[in-house]
């Protein structure tokens, strides 16, 4: 499974990725082939102030739900909405659809997640 | 995973199969080989299988054994009178609470079989064990682990089967629903748990993978539990620990139609208490009528009280959110309610099962 190394990742399953001044939010391929089928991802509240760790939203495949959560402090300022009406999106592509974004407290947090091979080690790990 | 969980004669051939293997009542099992709602359409559309070898067929023969059923089922197995015929039934604790789902075929007056659920088995034939002696019947129970057996389930199950097997031709074309035909070790049963067409066989555990790589070989759909479980609940199809269990009356798990009280002489355990206890509560379907789903335990606020959700998933079939769910009594099917999921409260609609019937939506 591909983990590309032009992002960051936690080590809960979530990459990030700098845009301008916001940072794009996503799920990795280990974690959507984990989950299985997407049905639904949502629950993510634009305007919320989030520490690094706390819960965004929600991926459910058909038979779990799963919790996405902030890589870094930040603000969510807008959630990808075609993905409401097709989550299965997450599973063909899960690089090239970002979830939520966040406007971070502080961009440089950033540099204290995993690299592609620190996450590979996980993935390994798990 | 746990090196104690139990595996079926199929379990390498499920591992090159790539499938995702989970703990299912202690055995290990696939939940899916690749995508699970594709698995859910194959058996709606045209024809998957299921290793169903985890379920446990145990055998009940002698003089006794018709005594013994009428005793520990609350179904009443003398509705059985043609060989080969099956039904579906509880087996009640004296409380009325519901031990387990099992279905009885009937081959003679001496010579039945129990089908059980895999996570209740060995509770299952302890309790079997301890009617037999508490009423001293002549009763032989033969757990049958040398058995394994799959769901063949779609609307060209027959036609599949027929092709791999054409010798099972006749017999497939003359066994009617809730029927077997059953040879030495060899059970062909139309039964199934996906509310499609479909055929459940048992046969001796060595002779499974050819049966099995037959059928995958003929473009049969290698189907995991999760798909079993979405085709279930689209069907209404109560399971064992989510929609019952020994804390639930039957009527409490919309199985008031497998209970049998015409014959006033028959004592059978458990039949003094559904007397006592009046259901609490009934089950109903829910569609979700907002995005989300719905998923066991969540709460169902009504304007009779509260209610909870038995099972609930995203529904493949229907493309949106449906659930069981027990319900105070004086809630009617289309009355809205609200189901907190994850601390929101979203609409639902209250309706009859099954949601899905022969692949088609079914509208009450």
């Amino acid at each position: 499974m591909s983990i590309p190394n032009d992002r960051k990742y936690a080590q809960t399953h979530e990459w990030i990725r700098a845009e301008g001044d916001v940072m794009l939010v996503g799920i990795s391929d280990p974690a959507q082939d984990q989950l299985g089928d997407l049905v639904f991802v949502g629950d993510v509240r634009v305007g919320a102030k989030l520490k690094a760790g706390d819960t965004a939203g929600v991926v459910e495949s058909v038979k779990a739900a799963s919790d996405i959560y902030a890589p870094v402090d930040g603000e969510v300022v807008a959630f990808n909405d075609e993905l409401g009406d097709a989550p299965e999106k997450l599973n063909a592509d899960p690089y090239g659809n970002w979830i939520f974004k966040l406007k971070p407290v502080n961009p440089d947090d950033i540099e204290t997640l995993l690299d592609a091979d620190g996450y590979q080690a996980v993935v390994d790990a798990s | 995973m746990s090196a104690a969980l139990k595996r079926t004669p199929l379990y390498e051939a499920h591992k090159q199969a790539q499938a995702r293997l989970v703990d299912f009542g202690g055995w290990e099992m696939p939940v899916s080989y690749g995508s699970q709602i594709q698995e859910h359409h194959a058996v709606r559309e045209g024809v998957g299988v299921f290793d169903v070898s985890h379920m446990l067929s145990v055998d009940v023969t002698g003089p006794d054994a018709r005594l013994f059923l009428r005793q520990l089922l609350a179904n009443d197995v003398d509705r059985l009178s043609v060989a080969g015929r099956a039904l579906y039934s509880c087996m009640l604790n004296p409380r009325g609470g519901v031990i387990d789902d099992l279905i009885t075929y009937f081959f003679s007056d001496t010579d039945w079989r129990l089908v059980v659920n895999a996570g209740c088995a060995e509770k299952d034939v302890a309790w079997m064990r301890r009617v037999i002696a508490r009423f001293s019947l002549d009763v032989a129970l033969t757990p049958r682990r040398d058995l394994a057996m799959l769901a063949v389930q779609g609307p060209q199950a027959k036609d599949r089967l027929a092709q791999i097997r054409p010798e099972w031709r006749s017999v497939l074309d003359d066994l009617k629903p809730f029927s077997a035909s059953h040879q030495d070790d060899l059970l062909i049963a139309r039964t199934g748990y996906t509310g499609e067409d479909g055929f459940e066989i048992a046969m001796p555990g060595d002779q499974i993978q050819p049966f099995w790589e037959a059928l995958i070989a003929a473009d049969v759909v290698p189907c995991g539990l999760g798909a079993r479980d979405t085709l279930r609940l689209e069907a209404g199809m109560a399971l064992y620990g989510q929609e019952m269990d020994e804390l639930t009356l039957p009527a409490e798990a919309g199985l008031s139609w497998t209970i049998h009280l015409k014959d006033e002489s028959r004592l059978f355990i458990g039949r003094d208490a559904l007397g006592q206890f009046a259901p609490e509560a009934r089950l109903l379907g829910l569609k979700l009528l907002e995005k989300g789903v719905m998923r066991s335990y969540m709460p169902v606020h009504t304007e009779h009280g509260a209610g909870e959700i038995t099972s609930g998933t995203m529904s493949p079939t229907l493309g949106f959110s449906i659930a069981m769910a027990r319900l105070p009594l004086e809630v009617k099917a289309g009355d809205e309610v609200r189901v907190e999921i994850r601390g929101k409260s979203v609409a639902a609609q209250v309706c009859l099962l099954p949601f899905v019937r022969h692949g088609k939506a079914v509208t009450h």
